[in-house]
């Protein structure tokens, strides 16, 4: 097709197409070399775009070598300070790292991290209907399994292993989940 | 700047389906992102690597359709 090839508009110095200056190229008056262009543009964009998700990717894996947490064992409470369908709050593995102590019964005792899983909220024990709720977004977390039961949370909330000797109260370890 | 063999609808064409591919690959390259984000705050590091390399690849393959760019 002979009209692929015309230059719909003439160049000022009137040299063809591929002798003019980059610029000249790169921003055209004609429709159908401009979407070329910009097709041709987008298709760079889309590969730097790649490139940020691979570099997203790496940092992932730079995480990964640094939160691999030794278990450090941490007093939390003594028994008889948590009184049946209380729950108390105390900080695991660091001090940044606010958990849950809940007593469901006598001897039965479950820890979470009190940071929602959907944007860190902190959570609120509702043990008269056996959940802990987040209030920033509406989510709900059954304090038995500390599995999201509404709202916008998908992962459970990281479960912290218990040790009960001599009626104190020990966090062994943090158990991250993804069912 | 040499003038191009293809006239400018056959440049346009060859850009369409290199688009098409790269953007199946980013499209693929989020949804790896964001899985292995889950897997990551779940504490499911195994997953990590593999995806990595995937992704570099995924990256690769579309570095190297830049080279075919008319």
């Amino acid at each position: 097709m002979e009209y692929e090839n015309t230059q719909l508009t003439t160049f000022p110095d009137g040299l063809p197409e591929h002798e003019q200056p980059k610029w000249r190229r790169d921003f055209p008056i004609d429709v159908p070399a401009d979407e070329y262009g910009a097709r041709r543009d987008f298709t760079k964009f889309m590969v730097l775009t790649s490139l940020a998700f691979a570099c997203g990717q790496l940092w992932i894996v730079f995480l990964s070598f640094f939160r691999r947490r030794a278990p450090v064992e941490k007093r939390i409470a003594a028994v008889t300070d948590v009184k049946i369908g209380q729950a108390v709050s105390f900080h695991y593995p660091t001090d940044r790292d606010p958990c849950l102590l809940i007593r469901q019964s006598e001897d039965v005792f479950q820890a979470y991290s009190s940071q929602c899983t959907h944007l860190m909220c902190p959570v609120r024990p509702d043990l008269t209907h056996n959940r802990l709720h987040c209030p920033c977004h509406e989510g709900y977390f059954d304090a038995a399994t500390g599995r999201p039961t509404a709202g916008p949370p998908r992962r459970p909330l990281p479960r912290i292993h218990l040790r009960i000797d001599r009626g104190v109260v020990y966090a062994t370890a943090v158990e991250d989940r993804t069912l | 700047m040499r003038p191009s063999p293809q006239t400018r609808s056959q440049r346009l064409s060859i850009i369409y389906g290199i688009l098409s591919v790269v953007v199946i690959l980013v499209v693929m390259q989020l949804w790896l992102l964001t899985a292995t984000m889950n897997a990551f705050l779940g504490g499911n590091h195994n997953i990590v690597w593999p995806a990595a390399l995937a992704s570099v690849t995924c990256l690769g393959l579309n570095v190297g359709l830049l080279r075919y760019l008319v």
